[in-house]
Order: C-alpha cells, then structure tokens, then sequence
C-alpha cells in the first residue's frame, strides 16, 4: 500500500510543473549508506528559489542525512545534486559554504570560546580577504575590512535582538539564545540556501514564537531560500510552502502543507499502522 | 571602584574594537613597558638581567608561540623543544654563513626555517586529534633531536658537539659572545619579544585568529562555514613553529651563549607545556605570566633562606624548591584550572563591582 501512495505523490508533484522551473537545489535519485546500513534510499527533491521547505519525518528516518549530503559533508553513492541547474561534482563542506549554502545545527555548534560578536564575526570568514601580513599590522587595511564587516554584523544583531550579548563568551548565555545566535552566524554568511536543522528544539513557546518570526522575516526580507526540519508540526505546516517527507530513508510524501497531511502514507508513518 | 569603565563611551566600532578598549588596561600596559624599557634597565644588576629577565622573556615568547597553536587553534604540540632548536642551529649556521650580516635579523630569519619544518611535522594534524596528536609531535622532538646530534654540519663539525655563539655586533654594539653586555641582549630580547607579542595580538583579533579558535571550538561547524582545515591548522603551525623558533635562537644567541642538543630536549617542551596550561590556554598575558611562575618564582625562592638567615645545603634548598612549585602548580590548577589569565579576570571583575560582592 505504501509503495502505491509514493508514486501517487511523486506524480501529483511532477503534474504541478514546479520541479523544472527556477529551482535553488534538486536532488536526484540519492542514495547514502554507510556500510550496510541504508541512511537514504533514492530520494529525489527540489528546493525552489524563495521558498521555505520543510523536511519531516519520525526519528532516523534520514533528515539529517539529508542535510549533510546538500553541504557536502556526506557524499551520497549514487544519486546527483544539482545547485542552480548544474550538476555539482563532489564537494567538500567549505567548498558548499563558498557557493552560498549555510547551515545551523541540531545541538547547538557554537564556538564556545568566542563571545556572540566574534561567533557572527566569525560568518564572515569568507567575505574577508586581507591576507596574513595585512593582519599582522592591522592599522590600515585589515582594520577596515574588519569595521566594514563588524557593520554588518551589528545589522545582523539588530535584527535578531541580541544587541545586549554582544561581548556575553556564548558558553554563557541560555539554550533559546545561543540557537539564536546561531541562526545569526548563519545568516552572516549571507546564504542563499539556509538549512536550518531543528531550529526549534528544546524551546519553550515563546522562544519558537520568536524563532518563527525571525525565519519568516529571513525569507520575507533577505530572500533566503530555507530549509528546515522540525518535528513541531504547528509550525512545520504553518512556515513552510512545501513539505517533504522521509521515513526509513525513503520519500513518502511531497507537496503543499495540507496535501502532505492528507496523504495516508504520512499519517501511517506518523501513527503506525497495525499489521 | 579602581577599575571601572564607567563613562567610557565607544562612539565607533574602531574604537570598540580597539586591542585595549579600557583606559586602565591602556595605562597598566603603559606602566609594564615603562618598567621594562626605563626602570629595570636603569636600576637592575647583571645578574638580574641574564638569569632572570633575559631567560623570562625568551620562555615568554616560546610560550605565545605554542599557545598560538595550542591555546588557539587547539592542536596539541609537545615537539616545541625541537622547534626551538631548528630555529637556534638555523641562526647558528646562518650567522656562520653570513658573518657580516645583521644577526638580529638572522635570528628572525631563523623562524622561517622552524616555520617550514614545523608545518611539515604539521601535516598530521588533519587526521589525528588531541593526544594522539600530541604523540606525533613527539615523533618531531626525538627525531630532530637526533639530527642535532647526528648531523654534524649543522653544529660545523665542532669537537664538542655543541654550538658556540662567535661575536657579533649590530650598529657597533656587540649583542652575541661572550663579551656581549647583559644590558645589549636584554634590549634585544625585549623588544623582539614586545615586537612579536604586538603582531600576534594583532593577527588573534582579525579574521585569522577567528579561523583558529573556530577549528578549536567546533571542528565540523568550522569547515561547514568555509575554513579549510588543513591551511587553518598548517598556518597555526608555521606560525607557532616561527615564534618558538626565535625563541629558541634568542635564547642561545643572547642568554646561553652555547647549546649542546639537550638543551632543545622534550624536558624544554614540557617546560613551555607547563607554562601554557598555567599561564592560561588562549591567553597573550598568560604566556607572560606562565612563564614568570615557571622560571623567575624558583630562582626567587632559591634566595628565600638566605634572605631569612637560615644556613640550608644548596641540594635542600633545590629539592624543597621543587616541591614548593609543585605543590604551587596543583594549588593553582584546583583553584582555576584555565590558569592565571582567568584568574587575573576575575580579579579584574571583582575589582570592578569593589566593594559590592556583584
């Protein structure tokens, strides 16, 4: 029965013609394993230009994985990405990074000795070139790269409302804040691809209210292109445009909000089915 | 109350981003170099100068080379030894070659060699982490080690096996030798030393101090923002292997006057090791203030029976000294195990909210 509902889904997708037009990213047909164990199984997607997909599914089911094979961190065996309608070769993470692709962790990955400044200063690491004996001196170039960049991330931390952090060592400060800090690292790499890997776990409502807001307004007002997996539902079917849904590595759904939660295959995957 | 930054006021990020944004720290930084350049010069004996101040500095400077690479970028070294030999027998063999050259510069070409070879025994790092890391560094200290016994070109087929400083004079005042005045090679050594400290707090605040605190804190993350992990790692190693080998070579050009290989044995890694996790890991002031518990308290301590009138054997006085610095090092690392950097912030701290508890 499964296997029935997944090439209906698949079809339903195609039928709308979104998968051709304008995408950011698509996968095609990927596979990832590690020894004998299937992570992820022929899995094909796209992820359009502008929009805020979601990626779900019960634990191990391979979202994860997912992430990590778009930013090159794992290379899946078979299967090919493309990114921006080319087919991209093997690529190691910071190579990813360079093209435009940034990402925030499930358990937070900050730089724990760093304040929150220097975490979002850090983003920039890309942007800046002044090389090594420009740094030694730092009066003159290095020092103006260095307030050029501190703009904007001061920009940054207004936007996300961490101006009175600034100078906090991250290891300081609560869980809801450093997630938020991380969002901002990441969006100091001005990405055109945000993968945002359960930005919302572990918060108390009001936080996921904040964290919510602070990724419409990413989307609305920078145009960054998301992708997130989250395990709250309400705000899955509330944030996203379309949804993709994986279960034991495999696609079993694909499409706007409500279609995925109509799809029987889901809400079997979600619930159990009795055998 | 003392120090307080009340009323300081950034009105741009130059200022905010500034080495020392805080008038106190600017004037208490004033004050040390005031000491060191005018007052200790002016008023300290030779012996204070050539066993204490000389040798202090130049473990200083070791001490903020290894912890560019240990305290920053997180890469366990104990082949420090063995950089600061390659960088002594290279000043040694370049001021041989070149006589008539200006052998403060040699000294501070010399770093380029230790820079090469300490990226090569660098190469590693990419796979291995932490301890075990750290056993092949160890591979680096043994096998130069065996070179500066084994090769004898590098010590110029000396009888002895070891290197002599010959005579040199820069602008008319003789700095190496034996004839060189403690006064001349003091000024030489602090002002590398303040030189090289200046530029590292430089590179340690831009883009790639960031880079090597982010492969320390979070390897994966790092790369996953687009920092290469084997130019990050391989940098901080040439970088760290390039100060320590000054160091080394100032300290036979202008303390020693002669090294035999031994003296860049792992007992001298462990010595700037120990000097580093003290001092405080990722800290310019903790190198300073490592190296000052680990080399001027004991030489204080020696004097402490004679000053008090107690008629001690020399051996006893040794021995209790050991053990009174051992006995200091366990104290210290339970009262603040991130050393005397953190501890002087939360003194700072304290002083700041004086006389209210926070």
């Amino acid at each position: 029965m499964n296997a029935i509902v997944t090439d209906k889904t698949i079809a339903t997708a195609d039928a709308e013609g979104n998968t051709e037009r304008d995408f950011l990213l698509r996968v095609d047909n990927v596979s990832l394993s590690f020894g004998g164990v299937k992570a992820i199984t022929d899995i094909s997607f796209d992820i359009q230009k502008g929009e805020i997909r979601a990626i779900i599914g019960p634990n191990g089911a391979g979202k994860t994985s997912m992430l990590n094979v778009i930013n090159g961190f794992y290379h899946p065996q078979e299967g090919t990405i493309s990114w921006r309608g080319k087919v991209r070769r093997k690529m190691k993470p910071y190579e990813a990074a360079s093209q435009g692709i940034a990402r925030t962790f499930q358990n937070v990955a900050l730089f724990k000795g760093m304040t929150t400044l220097d975490n979002i200063m850090s983003g920039r690491s890309l942007k800046m070139h002044r090389n090594f004996f420009w740094q030694l001196l730092w009066r003159g170039p290095a020092e103006q790269e260095e307030i050029e960049h501190r703009r904007k991330v001061e920009n940054i931390i207004d936007f996300l409302e961490i101006q009175a952090i600034r100078k906090t060592p991250v290891g300081r400060l609560p869980y809801g804040l450093q997630k938020r800090v991380e969002l901002g690292r990441a969006l100091a790499m001005e990405p055109e691809l945000l993968l945002l890997d359960e930005p919302m776990a572990g918060m108390n409502l009001e936080e996921k209210e904040d964290m919510s807001r602070f990724i419409l307004d990413v989307n609305h007002e920078f145009g960054t292109t998301i992708a997130l997996i989250e395990h709250d539902m309400g705000v899955v079917m509330d944030l996203s445009d379309r949804v993709v849904v994986l279960d034991y590595g495999k696609k079993i759904a694909d499409g706007t909000p409500e279609e995925v939660q109509a799809s029987q295959a889901v809400i079997d995957a979600y619930l159990g089915v009795s055998h | 109350m003392f120090y307080r930054e009340a009323g300081q006021f950034k009105t741009s990020y130059k200022s905010d981003q500034a080495l020392m944004p805080i008038l106190q720290d600017r004037m208490g930084l004033a004050a040390i170099l005031m000491i060191a350049f005018v007052l200790i010069p002016a008023f300290a004996n030779d012996f204070f100068l050539t066993s204490i101040m000389i040798p202090f500095l130049v473990f200083s400077l070791a001490a903020i080379g290894l912890n560019v690479l240990t305290g920053y970028c997180g890469q366990l070294s104990l082949g420090t030894g063995a950089f600061m030999g390659v960088g002594a027998y290279a000043a040694y063999k370049l001021t041989t070659i070149f006589p008539d050259a200006n052998v403060i510069l040699m000294v501070l070409v010399s770093g380029v060699f230790s820079a090469a070879i300490g990226a090569v025994f660098g190469l590693p790092s990419l796979r291995i982490k932490g301890l075990y890391l750290a056993v092949t560094t160890l591979a680096a200290q043994f096998f130069l080690e065996w070179c500066f016994i084994r090769i004898p070109w590098l010590y110029n087929y000396n009888a002895s096996g070891a290197i002599e400083i010959p005579r040199r004079e820069v602008f008319g005042v003789i700095v190496t030798g034996a004839e060189a005045t403690p006064i001349a090679r003091y000024f030489v050594v602090l002002g590398i030393t303040v030189l090289i400290a200046f530029l590292m707090a430089n590179v340690l605040r831009g883009r790639i101090g960031r880079s090597w605190m982010m492969i320390r804190d979070m390897d994966i993350a790092a790369e996953l923002m687009g920092i290469r992990p084997l130019q990050t790692k391989l940098l901080a190693f040439a970088v760290s292997s390039f100060i320590c080998g000054v160091a080394g070579a100032m300290m036979v050009f202008f303390w020693l006057n002669a090294a035999e290989p031994s003296s860049y044995s792992i007992r001298l890694s462990f010595q700037i090791l120990f000097m580093v996790i003290l001092g405080g890991l990722g800290s310019l002031s903790g190198a300073f203030m490592g190296a000052a518990f680990i080399w001027i308290l004991p030489v204080i301590l020696k004097f402490v029976p004679g000053i008090l009138g107690f008629d001690i054997a020399a051996e006893t006085v040794e021995h209790a000294t050991f053990m009174i610095i051992g006995a200091l090092i366990i104290f210290f690392l339970i009262v603040e195990p991130h050393g005397f950097a953190r501890l002087w912030q939360i003194a700072k701290q304290k002083l700041r909210v004086w006389p209210f508890p926070y």
